[in-house]
């Protein structure tokens, strides 16, 4: 190999004296614990949804009605032939659990968006324009907040019917609020800046201030936000679904899994544990992964 | 010959950061007498604030304390339980703190404030208490003093709660007060009563008063005795006359060419400044403090640490290789600005 | 304060009225109400003449309207399943779901609180991290599927709790443990927040420098002034726990106003839906309110000016 090519292929002095912004970024990232853990496991399950037609052993829908309520792998007469048993209409538990995955990252980010939408429009009008928008907008929010999301939601999904889209739907034109405070707290805060007053004197215009300096800067708590909401749509989803009125059976969705067995769950007690362990650990690592984020972005908002 | 209130000898702190050991304060020694005023003078990050917060064992957790000699009254309190310190605290020595608009609680009234700091130390009732929180705050000139005990901190000026916290440090009649830069963030006309009636309240009660400050013009007018810090040292310790008539060591001497007088300091000449900057005060310094920005330095500076020697008097110390006649020279020769 | 705590009051009233207003066109929007009273089984002529005999023929604002003015009068029109007043109905059962709510977030309080306060007072030591940790699985766990561990758990096989009725004070342990721990975290996080910034705060350090014992400068001055802001949101927290009751009371059979609510839905019983809703939104709007006035109250910078 001619020198010229190992030369070029070594790190200026300049690249390892002041490593670049996101290097530093992966740095702290990978630093971080709870980001690592969380979202290596959130990686984890993703696949596992996306990939879910490709991987799971049986189709979930399949009724096997004399294969009922079969053990895990590790119970009594458990085989690996339904490594996590079969719930009581005999299909595969398993199977069932990897589309259950798609059904709930599905919702949470469907309904995060929803309402992510409909919150930072609100928050960050509340916030640029102040006075009376801000005044009308915050009893709008203060409404909503009064409202009993679940009593709400479940009202409204018995009188409609309910499917996988509707409550998409439902859950995401209600739990747009946390946006709405947030957004129009951080918009206030970034508002006041200096960069603010310089760009209006320069004459852009509204839209193009609210585009090009304000979202920028409210970016690092959207997102944030927008994490910690997936993980409330999934726990909303799920005690809908428990309730049975959120996705209908057949399709599978954790929480009807837990409340299609909670008829067993004296005996078995795994037909619950499974899918509950399942939300738990979804939320708890979409969940450190906020965290990890807020860390990560901006220490300072740590309490 | 009046009593010695406080004494200290070779006071050190050190804090541990993450690059090392900052030695915040390296072997200071000074004492103060009933009725004296002794000033700590030095720019912000001498460790000033630090040796007062040591005297009164409130330094931060992770900082270190250690010294030969910490006698209050005559009495041991460098390793006494924390029991101990918390009952001379506000009763034998008080502290007067620089953020008056911050450092009193906003939930009780200043009267509830004033009172506790007399119960928590002597068997009074809340009425004697009451009446001696009342004589105070007439002693440092808020009038209507009954009625204001009723009024929460928010409902008073800077220079009002200023004047509250003085009364309150009073409330248990210490021997020493310690006030850390206790004007700094009033108005400059609100300065000067407040140091007046330090001074005032310091000759009627006959306390010993620690000053200290930044400012040299206060120095100037209530100090008995200076001590001027720099960089966790003290580099020159005298009685006030000494200092200013006979800055000794080049960091006074550079300070005192910084203040204008009004009448001598000719207009458009210029201010002294001292160039450069604050050394680190972390790890090891094997060599004078000011030496990259004393005038005089030479490579003697440099590499060896500096020890304090006499000045003019007995009770005049000052930091430097050479003798107070040198320095004295040196201070004659330099160039008029 | 009195123009405040007006002020406010005045505040709260149209937020109430703006809720009935969301709800009743929501409950009217959502599907067609007479056909979901008439039943599943009705003919086109039944559904109608439910229609005409509910008066659900009429513009929305006409109908909004009647009810607004019966409501004022304390009066929620009638139960279609259980033809009695709804005023009544819902008279019996509160008290379940206010006692319910009240022992959850007096759990939550208990835990979080002292927590919090260690937490900040030993910061990145295990006693932090562990409560950290709680606060972490806390928020993770749903409620209904903590509910049925804890009846696995303490009903079934401890057998020390029992699992449903409301029989005895007992049967309010499980349900409390399960409405309140979510509230657990929140509140945990903001009183150690709220105390480490208190305790580096200037008057701390004014206390200690007049000799107050360490407990005095804890409680009298630090969490006496860390505690104000978890008022507002212990206030915050209770009404989404009275709203939360639903799942809760349904599955420990307990007879407030969450299980009524689950009834209601299913039978269709629309004025008892509505009523529930404001009920709830309602005492929502009262617990803010009271927060607010207490707010107020503790700090004499909002009150005293």
């Amino acid at each position: 190999m001619a020198n010229g090519t190992v030369a070029a292929k070594l790190p200026s002095a300049q690249e390892i004296l002041e490593p670049s912004a996101s290097s530093l970024l992966l740095k702290r990232v990978f630093g971080h614990a709870g980001m690592t853990i969380g979202g290596g496991v959130l990686l984890f399950i993703f696949l596992i949804a996306i990939l879910a037609p490709l991987l799971a052993p049986h189709d979930p829908f399949d009724q096997d009605l004399s294969k009922r309520f079969l053990d895990p792998v590790w119970g009594a007469k458990g085989t690996w032939l339904h490594p996590l048993g079969t719930d009581g209409f005999g299909r595969d538990y398993l199977s069932r659990m990897m589309f259950g995955a798609q059904t709930s990252l599905l919702i949470g980010f469907a309904a995060m968006l929803i309402s992510g939408v409909i919150g930072t429009a609100l928050g960050v009008a509340a916030g640029y324009f102040g006075g009376r928008v801000d005044m009308i907008i915050t009893f709008i929010i203060t409404t909503r907040l009064a409202m009993p999301v679940i009593l709400v939601a479940l009202v409204v999904v018995a009188l409609i019917g309910s499917s996988l889209n509707i409550v998409i739907w439902v859950l995401g034109l209600l739990i747009w609020d946390r946006f709405a405070v947030v957004m129009r707290a951080t918009t206030q805060q970034v508002r006041s800046m200096d960069y603010i007053a310089a760009a209006k004197a320069l004459g852009c215009s509204t839209t193009r201030i609210i585009f090009t300096e304000i979202m920028p800067n409210v970016a690092n708590a959207l997102i944030v936000v927008a994490t910690l909401e997936v993980a409330h749509a999934v726990l909303l989803e799920a005690a809908l679904s428990f309730l049975g009125l959120g996705v209908q059976p057949p399709t599978p969705s954790w929480g009807l899994m837990i409340s299609e067995g909670k008829g067993m769950m004296f005996f078995k007690a795994w037909v619950i544990a499974i899918p509950g362990f399942a939300l738990f650990m979804l939320v708890l690592c979409i969940n450190l992964m906020g965290d990890g984020i807020r860390d990560v972005t901006a220490p300072e908002n740590r309490n | 010959m009046a009593e010695r209130i406080l004494s200290v000898d070779n006071l050190k702190v050190e804090i541990p950061v993450p690059s090392g050991m900052l030695h915040a304060v390296q072997g200071v020694s000074f004492k103060v007498d009933r009725g004296e005023t002794l000033c700590i003078v030095g720019e912000s990050g001498c460790g000033k604030s630090l040796t007062s917060l040591a005297i009164m064992d409130l330094l931060p957790t992770k900082a270190n304390r250690t010294a030969e000699r910490l006698e209050l009254h005559g009495k041991n309190v460098l390793d006494i339980p924390e029991d101990e310190m918390a009952d001379i605290r506000g009763n034998l020595m008080g502290m007067i703190f620089q953020e008056p608009m911050t450092s009193l609680n906003p939930a009780y009234t200043i009267g509830n404030q004033l009172e506790e700091a007399l119960i928590r130390h002597r068997k009074v009732s809340r009425d004697e208490a009451r009446d001696r929180a009342v004589y105070l705050l007439e002693k440092v000139g808020i009038t209507a003093a009954r009625s204001r005990l009723r009024q929460y901190p928010h409902q008073l000026s800077g220079g009002l709660r200023q004047r509250v916290m003085i009364a309150m440090t009073l409330m248990c009649g210490p021997g020493l007060i310690i006030a850390d830069e206790p004007t700094t963030a009033l108005d400059v006309t609100i300065q000067a009563q407040i140091l007046l009636l330090l001074a005032e309240l310091q000759n009627e009660f006959d306390m010993g008063l620690i000053l200290i400050t930044h400012d040299l013009g206060v120095v100037a007018r209530v100090a008995d005795r200076v001590c001027v810090m720099y960089a966790g040292q003290v580099v020159e310790q005298g009685s006030a006359k000494q200092v200013f008539e006979n800055p000794t060591h080049p960091y006074t001497q550079g300070l005192l060419e910084c203040i204008p007088i009004p009448g001598k300091t000719a207009r458009g000449s210029h201010l002294g400044s001292i160039p450069g900057i604050v050394p680190s005060l972390v790890g090891e310094m094997n060599c004078c403090h000011f030496s990259d920005r004393c005038p005089y330095a030479t490579d003697i500076c440099r590499t060896q640490t500096v020890d304090l020697r006499q000045g003019f008097t007995a009770d005049h110390d000052f930091r430097c290789v050479l003798t107070s006649e040198q320095c004295a020279e040196n201070l004659k020769q330099k160039v008029p600005a | 304060m009195l123009f405040y705590a007006l002020k406010r009051f005045g505040v709260a009233i149209l937020v109430a009225v703006a809720v009935s207003i969301v709800t009743f066109s929501l409950l009217r929007f959502s599907g067609d109400p007479a056909a979901a009273m008439a039943g599943e089984s009705a003919t086109e002529e039944d559904i109608e003449y439910v229609r005409k005999h509910y008066g659900l023929d009429r513009p929305l604002p006409v109908q909004y309207a009647d009810w607004a003015v019966k409501a004022m009068q304390g009066d929620f029109g009638e139960s279609i399943y259980l033809k009695r007043a709804v005023s009544g109905i819902l008279a019996d059962r509160a008290p379940t779901t206010m006692i319910l709510g009240a022992l959850s977030l007096s759990f939550a309080l208990i835990l979080a609180i002292p927590l919090g306060v260690l937490a900040a007072m030993f910061p990145n030591t295990l006693v932090d991290r562990v409560a950290l940790g709680i606060a972490v699985i806390g928020q993770a766990l749903p409620s209904f599927f903590f509910a049925l561990i804890m009846i696995i758990v303490f009903g079934v096989w401890l057998r020390w709790l029992p699992i449903s009725g409301h029989a005895s004070w007992l049967n309010f342990i499980m349900p409390s443990i399960a409405l309140g721990y979510y509230a657990t975290p929140a509140i945990m996080r903001l009183t150690r927040a709220g105390m480490m910034d208190v305790m580096s705060s200037d008057y701390i350090r004014t206390a200690r420098a007049k000799g107050l014992k360490p407990r005095v400068v804890l409680f009298k001055h630090a969490l006496r002034n860390a505690i104000i802001p978890v008022v507002s949101l212990s206030a915050v927290q209770l009404g989404f726990m009275l709203g939360g009751s639903i799942v809760i009371e349904t599955i420990f059979s307990l007879n407030g106003l969450g299980n009524l609510a689950w009834q209601s839905i299913q039978r269709s019983d629309f004025e008892v839906m509505q009523a529930i809703v404001l009920t709830i939104a309602s005492f929502y709007i009262l617990l803010t309110f009271l927060a607010d006035l207490l707010n107020a109250f503790l700090d004499p910078r909002i009150r005293v000016s």
